[in-house]
Protein backbone atom coordinates (compact mmCIF):
# COMPACT_ATOMS: atom_id res chain seq x y z
CA UNK A 1 0.00 0.00 0.00
CA UNK A 2 1.31 3.41 -0.80
CA UNK A 3 -1.48 5.92 -0.82
CA UNK A 4 -0.32 9.43 0.01
CA UNK A 5 -2.88 12.01 1.02
CA UNK A 6 -1.78 15.62 1.53
CA UNK A 7 -4.49 17.89 2.92
CA UNK A 8 -4.12 21.65 3.25
CA UNK A 9 -0.44 21.43 4.09
CA UNK A 10 1.35 24.71 4.70
CA UNK A 11 4.95 25.18 5.67
CA UNK A 12 6.68 28.26 6.95
CA UNK A 13 10.36 28.73 7.52
CA UNK A 14 11.99 31.10 9.90
CA UNK A 15 14.13 33.84 8.42
CA UNK A 16 16.83 33.87 11.06
CA UNK A 17 20.57 33.78 10.77
CA UNK A 18 21.04 31.41 13.68
CA UNK A 19 18.49 28.69 13.53
CA UNK A 20 18.33 26.76 16.73
CA UNK A 21 17.85 23.23 15.57
CA UNK A 22 15.98 22.29 18.74
CA UNK A 23 13.10 24.73 18.29
CA UNK A 24 12.76 24.97 14.58
CA UNK A 25 9.01 25.43 14.87
CA UNK A 26 9.33 28.51 17.04
CA UNK A 27 10.17 31.81 15.46
CA UNK A 28 10.67 34.42 18.16
CA UNK A 29 13.05 36.78 16.40
CA UNK A 30 12.54 36.89 12.70
CA UNK A 31 10.04 36.97 9.95
CA UNK A 32 8.26 33.98 8.61
CA UNK A 33 8.80 32.82 5.05
CA UNK A 34 5.77 30.96 3.78
CA UNK A 35 6.90 28.18 1.45
CA UNK A 36 3.92 25.93 0.93
CA UNK A 37 0.42 27.34 0.91
CA UNK A 38 -2.43 24.91 1.59
CA UNK A 39 -1.34 22.13 -0.68
CA UNK A 40 -3.87 19.42 -1.50
CA UNK A 41 -2.51 16.38 -3.27
CA UNK A 42 -3.44 12.76 -3.52
CA UNK A 43 -1.11 10.17 -4.94
CA UNK A 44 -2.66 6.78 -5.44
CA UNK A 45 -1.01 3.51 -4.83
CA UNK A 46 1.39 2.50 -7.57
CA UNK A 47 1.33 5.91 -9.18
CA UNK A 48 4.43 7.72 -10.30
CA UNK A 49 3.97 11.42 -9.65
CA UNK A 50 6.42 13.98 -10.97
CA UNK A 51 6.61 17.33 -9.23
CA UNK A 52 7.66 20.31 -11.35
CA UNK A 53 8.08 23.91 -10.44
CA UNK A 54 10.40 26.89 -10.36
CA UNK A 55 13.53 26.74 -8.30
CA UNK A 56 12.97 27.35 -4.59
CA UNK A 57 9.22 26.82 -4.74
CA UNK A 58 9.09 24.23 -2.00
CA UNK A 59 8.83 20.98 -4.00
CA UNK A 60 11.69 19.46 -2.05
CA UNK A 61 10.22 20.74 1.20
CA UNK A 62 7.02 18.87 0.45
CA UNK A 63 9.05 15.74 -0.27
CA UNK A 64 10.88 16.07 3.02
CA UNK A 65 7.60 16.48 4.88
CA UNK A 66 6.17 13.39 3.19
CA UNK A 67 9.35 11.48 4.06
CA UNK A 68 8.95 12.53 7.69
CA UNK A 69 12.23 14.49 7.79
CA UNK A 70 10.40 17.76 8.33
CA UNK A 71 7.11 18.78 9.91
CA UNK A 72 4.38 20.81 8.24
CA UNK A 73 3.29 24.03 9.94
CA UNK A 74 -0.34 23.16 9.41
CA UNK A 75 -2.44 20.66 7.54
CA UNK A 76 -2.51 16.90 7.64
CA UNK A 77 -0.52 14.20 5.91
CA UNK A 78 -1.51 10.58 5.87
CA UNK A 79 0.08 7.59 4.22
CA UNK A 80 -2.22 4.60 3.90
CA UNK A 81 -4.67 6.39 6.19
CA UNK A 82 -2.15 6.83 8.98
CA UNK A 83 -0.69 10.17 10.03
CA UNK A 84 3.04 10.49 9.37
CA UNK A 85 5.04 11.13 12.53
CA UNK A 86 8.57 10.56 11.33
CA UNK A 87 10.79 8.77 8.82
CA UNK A 88 10.10 5.13 8.14
CA UNK A 89 11.59 2.41 5.99
CA UNK A 90 8.22 2.15 4.27
CA UNK A 91 9.03 5.29 2.32
CA UNK A 92 12.63 5.54 1.25
CA UNK A 93 14.16 8.84 0.21
CA UNK A 94 16.64 8.89 -2.66
CA UNK A 95 18.84 11.94 -2.21
CA UNK A 96 19.76 14.56 -4.78
CA UNK A 97 23.44 14.34 -3.92
CA UNK A 98 24.63 10.90 -3.12
CA UNK A 99 23.07 9.56 0.05
CA UNK A 100 25.30 6.50 -0.03
CA UNK A 101 27.42 6.21 3.08
CA UNK A 102 30.92 6.83 1.68
CA UNK A 103 32.66 4.63 4.26
CA UNK A 104 30.66 1.58 3.19
CA UNK A 105 30.93 -0.52 0.06
CA UNK A 106 28.01 -0.92 -2.31
CA UNK A 107 27.28 -4.25 -0.62
CA UNK A 108 27.27 -2.73 2.88
CA UNK A 109 25.10 0.15 1.72
CA UNK A 110 22.50 -2.17 0.24
CA UNK A 111 22.65 -4.21 3.44
CA UNK A 112 21.59 -1.17 5.53
CA UNK A 113 17.89 -1.77 5.17
CA UNK A 114 18.15 -5.53 5.56
CA UNK A 115 19.59 -5.65 9.06
CA UNK A 116 16.47 -7.37 10.35
CA UNK A 117 17.08 -10.48 8.22
CA UNK A 118 18.72 -12.97 10.54
CA UNK A 119 19.53 -15.72 8.06
CA UNK A 120 22.83 -14.61 6.44
CA UNK A 121 22.32 -16.73 3.35
CA UNK A 122 18.90 -15.28 2.67
CA UNK A 123 20.23 -11.80 3.26
CA UNK A 124 23.16 -12.23 0.87
CA UNK A 125 20.73 -13.52 -1.71
CA UNK A 126 18.53 -10.43 -1.46
CA UNK A 127 21.53 -8.07 -1.56
CA UNK A 128 22.92 -9.74 -4.64
CA UNK A 129 19.52 -9.76 -6.32
CA UNK A 130 19.15 -5.99 -6.02
CA UNK A 131 22.75 -5.30 -6.96
CA UNK A 132 22.20 -7.37 -10.09
CA UNK A 133 18.94 -5.60 -10.77
CA UNK A 134 20.77 -2.27 -11.10
CA UNK A 135 23.57 -4.00 -13.02
CA UNK A 136 26.26 -3.34 -10.48
CA UNK A 137 27.44 -6.94 -10.14
CA UNK A 138 31.20 -6.91 -10.04
CA UNK A 139 31.16 -3.64 -8.10
CA UNK A 140 29.74 -5.01 -4.84
CA UNK A 141 32.90 -4.33 -2.92
CA UNK A 142 33.68 -0.94 -4.40
CA UNK A 143 33.31 2.19 -2.36
CA UNK A 144 31.04 4.96 -3.66
CA UNK A 145 33.99 7.18 -4.57
CA UNK A 146 35.21 4.42 -6.88
CA UNK A 147 31.97 4.55 -8.89
CA UNK A 148 30.77 6.96 -11.55
CA UNK A 149 27.88 9.33 -10.82
CA UNK A 150 25.36 7.12 -12.60
CA UNK A 151 26.56 4.00 -10.81
CA UNK A 152 26.23 5.78 -7.47
CA UNK A 153 22.60 6.65 -8.23
CA UNK A 154 21.93 3.06 -9.24
CA UNK A 155 23.52 1.77 -6.05
CA UNK A 156 21.33 4.10 -4.04
CA UNK A 157 18.31 2.88 -5.96
CA UNK A 158 19.27 -0.71 -5.16
CA UNK A 159 19.60 0.18 -1.50
CA UNK A 160 16.18 1.81 -1.51
CA UNK A 161 14.46 -1.03 -3.38
CA UNK A 162 16.05 -3.76 -1.26
CA UNK A 163 13.94 -2.69 1.74
CA UNK A 164 10.87 -3.27 -0.42
CA UNK A 165 9.22 0.03 0.55
CA UNK A 166 5.74 0.96 -0.61
CA UNK A 167 6.89 4.42 -1.55
CA UNK A 168 10.00 5.75 -3.19
CA UNK A 169 10.71 9.47 -2.81
CA UNK A 170 13.26 10.86 -5.25
CA UNK A 171 14.62 14.39 -5.08
CA UNK A 172 16.00 15.24 -8.51
CA UNK A 173 17.52 11.80 -8.93
CA UNK A 174 19.12 12.64 -12.27
CA UNK A 175 20.71 15.97 -11.45
CA UNK A 176 24.39 16.15 -12.26
CA UNK A 177 24.36 13.19 -14.61
CA UNK A 178 25.55 13.49 -18.17
CA UNK A 179 22.93 13.38 -20.92
CA UNK A 180 23.34 9.72 -21.91
CA UNK A 181 23.41 8.46 -18.32
CA UNK A 182 20.34 10.60 -17.64
CA UNK A 183 18.45 9.00 -20.53
CA UNK A 184 19.47 5.53 -19.45
CA UNK A 185 18.54 6.08 -15.81
CA UNK A 186 15.18 7.46 -16.89
CA UNK A 187 14.47 4.31 -18.81
CA UNK A 188 15.60 2.13 -15.92
CA UNK A 189 13.38 3.92 -13.43
CA UNK A 190 10.36 3.59 -15.74
CA UNK A 191 11.08 -0.12 -16.22
CA UNK A 192 11.53 -0.56 -12.51
CA UNK A 193 8.25 1.24 -11.88
CA UNK A 194 6.33 -0.92 -14.36
CA UNK A 195 7.90 -4.04 -12.90
CA UNK A 196 7.60 -3.32 -9.17
CA UNK A 197 4.56 -1.00 -9.25
CA UNK A 198 5.73 1.12 -6.35
CA UNK A 199 4.34 4.52 -5.55
CA UNK A 200 7.00 6.97 -6.70
CA UNK A 201 7.19 10.64 -5.89
CA UNK A 202 9.81 12.47 -7.88
CA UNK A 203 10.88 16.08 -7.91
CA UNK A 204 12.47 17.17 -11.15
CA UNK A 205 13.42 20.30 -13.02
CA UNK A 206 13.09 18.55 -16.31
CA UNK A 207 9.70 18.91 -17.97
CA UNK A 208 10.49 16.07 -20.38
CA UNK A 209 11.37 13.75 -17.49
CA UNK A 210 8.03 14.47 -15.90
CA UNK A 211 6.04 13.90 -19.07
CA UNK A 212 7.89 10.80 -20.21
CA UNK A 213 8.05 9.09 -16.84
CA UNK A 214 5.08 10.22 -14.80
CA UNK A 215 1.60 8.81 -14.38
CA UNK A 216 0.79 12.20 -12.92
CA UNK A 217 2.40 15.57 -13.32
CA UNK A 218 2.05 18.23 -10.64
CA UNK A 219 3.19 21.79 -11.28
CA UNK A 220 3.90 24.18 -8.42
CA UNK A 221 3.73 27.97 -8.58
CA UNK A 222 6.30 30.36 -7.17
CA UNK A 223 6.69 30.66 -3.41
CA UNK A 224 4.44 30.53 -1.40
CA UNK A 225 3.55 27.74 -3.72
CA UNK A 226 0.24 26.36 -4.71
CA UNK A 227 -0.51 23.61 -7.17
CA UNK A 228 -1.15 25.06 -10.61
CA UNK A 229 -1.57 21.83 -12.53
CA UNK A 230 -2.37 18.35 -11.32
CA UNK A 231 -2.89 16.08 -14.24
CA UNK A 232 -3.03 12.34 -14.88
CA UNK A 233 -0.92 11.15 -17.83
CA UNK A 234 -2.44 7.98 -19.21
CA UNK A 235 -0.12 7.42 -22.14
CA UNK A 236 1.47 4.10 -22.91
CA UNK A 237 5.23 3.67 -22.93
CA UNK A 238 7.46 4.28 -24.78
CA UNK A 239 6.35 7.87 -24.95
CA UNK A 240 7.65 9.86 -27.87
CA UNK A 241 6.68 13.49 -28.25
CA UNK A 242 6.84 13.44 -32.05
CA UNK A 243 4.37 10.56 -32.29
CA UNK A 244 2.01 11.78 -29.64
CA UNK A 245 0.47 15.18 -30.39
CA UNK A 246 -1.50 15.29 -27.15
CA UNK A 247 1.64 14.81 -25.07
CA UNK A 248 3.35 17.43 -27.19
CA UNK A 249 0.51 19.86 -26.46
CA UNK A 250 0.87 19.31 -22.72
CA UNK A 251 4.58 19.89 -23.07
CA UNK A 252 4.04 23.20 -24.88
CA UNK A 253 1.57 24.20 -22.22
CA UNK A 254 3.97 23.42 -19.37
CA UNK A 255 6.85 25.24 -21.01
CA UNK A 256 4.61 28.27 -21.41
CA UNK A 257 3.40 28.01 -17.84
CA UNK A 258 6.90 27.85 -16.42
CA UNK A 259 7.83 30.83 -18.53
CA UNK A 260 10.47 29.31 -20.76
CA UNK A 261 10.61 28.30 -24.36
CA UNK A 262 12.46 25.31 -25.73
CA UNK A 263 12.83 26.67 -29.23
CA UNK A 264 15.74 29.06 -28.98
CA UNK B 1 66.12 19.44 -9.16
CA UNK B 2 66.32 15.98 -10.59
CA UNK B 3 62.81 15.16 -11.71
CA UNK B 4 63.07 11.42 -11.10
CA UNK B 5 64.91 11.55 -7.78
CA UNK B 6 63.70 8.78 -5.52
CA UNK B 7 61.50 10.01 -2.65
CA UNK B 8 64.08 8.71 -0.19
CA UNK B 9 67.08 10.41 -1.78
CA UNK B 10 65.86 14.01 -1.66
CA UNK B 11 65.06 14.02 2.10
CA UNK B 12 68.41 12.32 2.74
CA UNK B 13 70.16 15.01 0.73
CA UNK B 14 68.60 17.75 2.85
CA UNK B 15 69.93 16.06 6.00
CA UNK B 16 73.40 15.74 4.51
CA UNK B 17 73.45 19.42 3.58
CA UNK B 18 72.38 20.37 7.10
CA UNK B 19 75.14 18.28 8.67
CA UNK B 20 77.64 19.83 6.27
CA UNK B 21 76.53 23.35 7.20
CA UNK B 22 76.77 22.38 10.86
CA UNK B 23 80.34 21.14 10.41
CA UNK B 24 81.34 24.28 8.51
CA UNK B 25 79.76 26.56 11.10
CA UNK B 26 81.62 24.84 13.94
CA UNK B 27 84.90 24.89 12.03
CA UNK B 28 84.87 28.55 10.96
CA UNK B 29 82.83 30.26 13.70
CA UNK B 30 85.61 29.98 16.23
CA UNK B 31 83.28 28.66 18.92
CA UNK B 32 84.74 26.32 21.46
CA UNK B 33 83.90 22.68 20.74
CA UNK B 34 82.62 22.31 24.28
CA UNK B 35 80.02 24.95 23.56
CA UNK B 36 79.14 23.94 20.02
CA UNK B 37 80.28 20.38 19.34
CA UNK B 38 80.87 19.24 15.78
CA UNK B 39 78.97 16.35 14.12
CA UNK B 40 81.72 13.81 14.66
CA UNK B 41 82.02 14.48 18.40
CA UNK B 42 78.27 14.22 18.72
CA UNK B 43 78.31 10.95 16.83
CA UNK B 44 81.03 9.50 19.04
CA UNK B 45 79.27 10.51 22.25
CA UNK B 46 76.06 9.07 20.81
CA UNK B 47 77.93 5.76 20.65
CA UNK B 48 78.92 6.17 24.30
CA UNK B 49 75.34 6.84 25.33
CA UNK B 50 74.07 3.85 23.38
CA UNK B 51 76.73 1.52 24.77
CA UNK B 52 76.10 2.54 28.37
CA UNK B 53 72.37 1.85 27.87
CA UNK B 54 71.67 5.35 29.11
CA UNK B 55 70.04 6.55 25.90
CA UNK B 56 67.72 3.54 25.65
CA UNK B 57 66.64 3.91 29.26
CA UNK B 58 65.74 7.59 28.86
CA UNK B 59 64.07 7.07 25.49
CA UNK B 60 61.89 4.27 26.83
CA UNK B 61 60.96 6.42 29.84
CA UNK B 62 59.87 9.30 27.58
CA UNK B 63 58.01 7.08 25.16
CA UNK B 64 56.19 5.39 28.01
CA UNK B 65 54.96 8.72 29.36
CA UNK B 66 53.87 9.99 25.99
CA UNK B 67 52.05 6.76 25.22
CA UNK B 68 50.28 6.69 28.58
CA UNK B 69 49.26 10.35 28.55
CA UNK B 70 48.31 10.31 24.88
CA UNK B 71 46.20 7.15 25.13
CA UNK B 72 44.48 8.47 28.23
CA UNK B 73 43.67 11.70 26.41
CA UNK B 74 42.35 9.84 23.37
CA UNK B 75 40.30 7.35 25.41
CA UNK B 76 38.61 10.12 27.38
CA UNK B 77 38.71 12.89 24.77
CA UNK B 78 37.14 11.12 21.78
CA UNK B 79 33.99 9.95 23.64
CA UNK B 80 33.60 13.37 25.25
CA UNK B 81 34.00 15.02 21.84
CA UNK B 82 31.36 12.73 20.32
CA UNK B 83 29.01 13.51 23.19
CA UNK B 84 29.51 17.26 22.81
CA UNK B 85 29.14 17.05 19.05
CA UNK B 86 25.80 15.27 19.35
CA UNK B 87 24.40 17.20 22.29
CA UNK B 88 23.80 20.88 21.66
CA UNK B 89 23.06 21.80 25.29
CA UNK B 90 26.05 19.91 26.65
CA UNK B 91 28.27 21.67 24.12
CA UNK B 92 26.92 25.05 25.28
CA UNK B 93 27.70 24.04 28.84
CA UNK B 94 31.19 22.58 28.35
CA UNK B 95 32.64 24.61 25.49
CA UNK B 96 33.40 27.74 27.53
CA UNK B 97 35.33 25.69 30.11
CA UNK B 98 37.22 23.78 27.44
CA UNK B 99 38.09 26.93 25.51
CA UNK B 100 39.17 28.61 28.73
CA UNK B 101 41.50 25.77 29.75
CA UNK B 102 42.78 25.04 26.25
CA UNK B 103 45.09 28.05 25.78
CA UNK B 104 46.73 27.55 29.19
CA UNK B 105 50.06 25.94 28.39
CA UNK B 106 50.48 22.50 29.96
CA UNK B 107 53.79 23.82 31.30
CA UNK B 108 51.89 26.29 33.47
CA UNK B 109 50.47 23.29 35.28
CA UNK B 110 53.92 22.02 36.29
CA UNK B 111 53.94 23.47 39.83
CA UNK B 112 50.48 22.11 40.57
CA UNK B 113 51.22 18.78 38.94
CA UNK B 114 54.33 18.34 41.08
CA UNK B 115 52.45 19.18 44.26
CA UNK B 116 49.57 16.88 43.40
CA UNK B 117 51.48 13.91 42.04
CA UNK B 118 55.00 14.32 43.44
CA UNK B 119 58.07 13.47 41.39
CA UNK B 120 57.88 10.61 38.92
CA UNK B 121 55.87 9.42 35.96
CA UNK B 122 52.53 10.69 37.15
CA UNK B 123 53.00 14.46 36.83
CA UNK B 124 54.61 14.01 33.39
CA UNK B 125 51.76 11.80 32.22
CA UNK B 126 49.30 14.34 33.59
CA UNK B 127 50.95 17.16 31.64
CA UNK B 128 50.96 15.15 28.42
CA UNK B 129 47.35 14.28 29.02
CA UNK B 130 46.53 17.98 29.34
CA UNK B 131 48.42 18.84 26.19
CA UNK B 132 46.55 16.24 24.11
CA UNK B 133 43.14 16.12 25.73
CA UNK B 134 41.76 19.51 24.70
CA UNK B 135 42.87 19.41 21.06
CA UNK B 136 41.37 15.92 20.72
CA UNK B 137 38.07 16.97 22.31
CA UNK B 138 37.75 20.06 20.13
CA UNK B 139 38.70 18.22 16.93
CA UNK B 140 36.23 15.41 17.67
CA UNK B 141 33.41 17.82 18.49
CA UNK B 142 33.95 19.74 15.28
CA UNK B 143 34.20 16.51 13.28
CA UNK B 144 30.89 15.26 14.65
CA UNK B 145 29.17 18.58 14.09
CA UNK B 146 30.29 18.71 10.49
CA UNK B 147 28.97 15.29 9.48
CA UNK B 148 26.78 15.71 6.40
CA UNK B 149 23.19 15.81 7.76
CA UNK B 150 22.08 13.64 4.85
CA UNK B 151 23.65 10.65 6.58
CA UNK B 152 21.45 11.17 9.64
CA UNK B 153 18.39 11.30 7.39
CA UNK B 154 19.53 8.04 5.81
CA UNK B 155 19.86 6.58 9.31
CA UNK B 156 16.37 7.71 10.28
CA UNK B 157 14.98 6.44 6.99
CA UNK B 158 16.37 2.96 7.60
CA UNK B 159 15.12 2.89 11.19
CA UNK B 160 18.54 3.01 12.89
CA UNK B 161 18.50 2.99 16.67
CA UNK B 162 20.80 5.24 18.71
CA UNK B 163 23.54 2.64 18.92
CA UNK B 164 23.47 2.06 15.16
CA UNK B 165 23.63 5.80 14.48
CA UNK B 166 26.79 5.88 16.59
CA UNK B 167 28.46 2.78 15.19
CA UNK B 168 27.41 3.04 11.54
CA UNK B 169 27.29 6.82 11.00
CA UNK B 170 29.06 8.94 13.62
CA UNK B 171 32.18 6.88 14.29
CA UNK B 172 33.02 5.92 10.69
CA UNK B 173 32.31 9.49 9.57
CA UNK B 174 34.74 11.06 12.03
CA UNK B 175 37.58 8.51 11.81
CA UNK B 176 39.48 10.49 9.13
CA UNK B 177 39.35 13.74 11.14
CA UNK B 178 40.30 11.86 14.31
CA UNK B 179 43.35 10.38 12.63
CA UNK B 180 44.45 13.83 11.46
CA UNK B 181 43.93 15.31 14.90
CA UNK B 182 45.84 12.46 16.56
CA UNK B 183 48.68 13.04 14.14
CA UNK B 184 48.90 16.70 15.10
CA UNK B 185 48.40 16.00 18.79
CA UNK B 186 51.06 13.33 19.16
CA UNK B 187 53.61 15.90 18.05
CA UNK B 188 52.43 18.33 20.72
CA UNK B 189 52.59 15.57 23.32
CA UNK B 190 56.13 14.76 22.27
CA UNK B 191 57.14 18.42 22.61
CA UNK B 192 55.57 18.64 26.06
CA UNK B 193 57.15 15.46 27.43
CA UNK B 194 60.63 16.88 27.03
CA UNK B 195 59.69 20.08 28.82
CA UNK B 196 57.91 18.18 31.58
CA UNK B 197 60.88 15.90 32.14
CA UNK B 198 63.19 18.84 32.70
CA UNK B 199 61.34 19.63 35.89
CA UNK B 200 59.12 16.91 37.19
CA UNK B 201 61.14 13.70 36.87
CA UNK B 202 64.58 12.10 37.10
CA UNK B 203 64.56 10.24 33.79
CA UNK B 204 63.60 10.67 30.17
CA UNK B 205 65.17 12.56 27.28
CA UNK B 206 64.25 15.92 28.80
CA UNK B 207 66.04 14.94 31.97
CA UNK B 208 69.03 13.77 29.92
CA UNK B 209 69.27 17.22 28.37
CA UNK B 210 69.03 18.96 31.72
CA UNK B 211 71.51 16.60 33.37
CA UNK B 212 74.00 16.94 30.50
CA UNK B 213 73.77 20.70 30.70
CA UNK B 214 74.59 20.55 34.39
CA UNK B 215 77.62 18.46 33.48
CA UNK B 216 78.43 20.88 30.64
CA UNK B 217 78.27 18.06 28.08
CA UNK B 218 76.79 19.84 25.07
CA UNK B 219 77.49 16.80 22.91
CA UNK B 220 75.05 14.77 25.05
CA UNK B 221 72.53 17.60 24.84
CA UNK B 222 72.70 17.46 21.06
CA UNK B 223 72.46 13.66 21.09
CA UNK B 224 69.24 13.89 23.06
CA UNK B 225 67.92 16.52 20.63
CA UNK B 226 68.71 14.29 17.67
CA UNK B 227 66.94 11.33 19.23
CA UNK B 228 63.92 13.50 20.04
CA UNK B 229 63.79 14.65 16.43
CA UNK B 230 64.14 11.14 15.06
CA UNK B 231 61.40 9.79 17.30
CA UNK B 232 59.16 12.71 16.37
CA UNK B 233 59.74 11.82 12.74
CA UNK B 234 58.92 8.20 13.49
CA UNK B 235 55.71 9.03 15.41
CA UNK B 236 54.53 11.22 12.55
CA UNK B 237 55.31 8.44 10.09
CA UNK B 238 53.20 5.97 12.05
CA UNK B 239 50.29 8.40 12.24
CA UNK B 240 50.58 9.12 8.55
CA UNK B 241 50.40 5.43 7.82
CA UNK B 242 47.14 5.38 9.81
CA UNK B 243 45.59 7.79 7.34
CA UNK B 244 46.11 5.26 4.57
CA UNK B 245 44.01 2.53 6.18
CA UNK B 246 40.83 1.54 4.42
CA UNK B 247 38.40 3.26 6.79
CA UNK B 248 39.92 6.69 6.16
CA UNK B 249 40.73 6.57 2.47
CA UNK B 250 37.20 7.54 1.39
CA UNK B 251 37.63 10.96 2.96
CA UNK B 252 40.78 11.84 1.08
CA UNK B 253 39.43 10.78 -2.30
CA UNK B 254 35.85 11.92 -2.04
CA UNK B 255 34.60 15.14 -3.68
Amino acid sequence: MGNILVKQISKEFCNRRHVNRDNDHLCPHGDVIPVLNKIDLEIKEGEMACLLGPSGCGKSTLLRIIAGFDKQTSGSLTINGKAVDGPSSNNIFVFQHSGLLPWMTVWQNVELGLRHIKNPEGKNHVILEYIQMVELDGFEHHYPYQLSGGMQRRAELARALAVNPDILIMDEPFSGLDFLTHMKMREEVVNMHQFLEKTILMVTHDIDDALIMGDRVVVFSNRPSEIKVNRRLDFSHPRIFEKNPELQDIRDELFLMLGVSYGV
Amino acid sequence: MMPCAKPILTPLLSFIICILLWELTVRYSGWDKNIFPDPLTVLISMGELIRSGCLLKHTVASLFRVTAGFYLAAILGIPLGIFLGRNYTAALFFNPIINFLRPISPLAWIPLAMLWFGIGDQPAIFLIFLSSFFPIVVATTVAVQSINPTYFYVAANFDFNKYEVLSKIVIPAIIPSIVTSLRLTVTIAWIVVVAAEMIAVQSGLGYLILDSRNGLRMDYVMDAMIVIGLIGLFLDYIMRRLSNIESTVWATVER
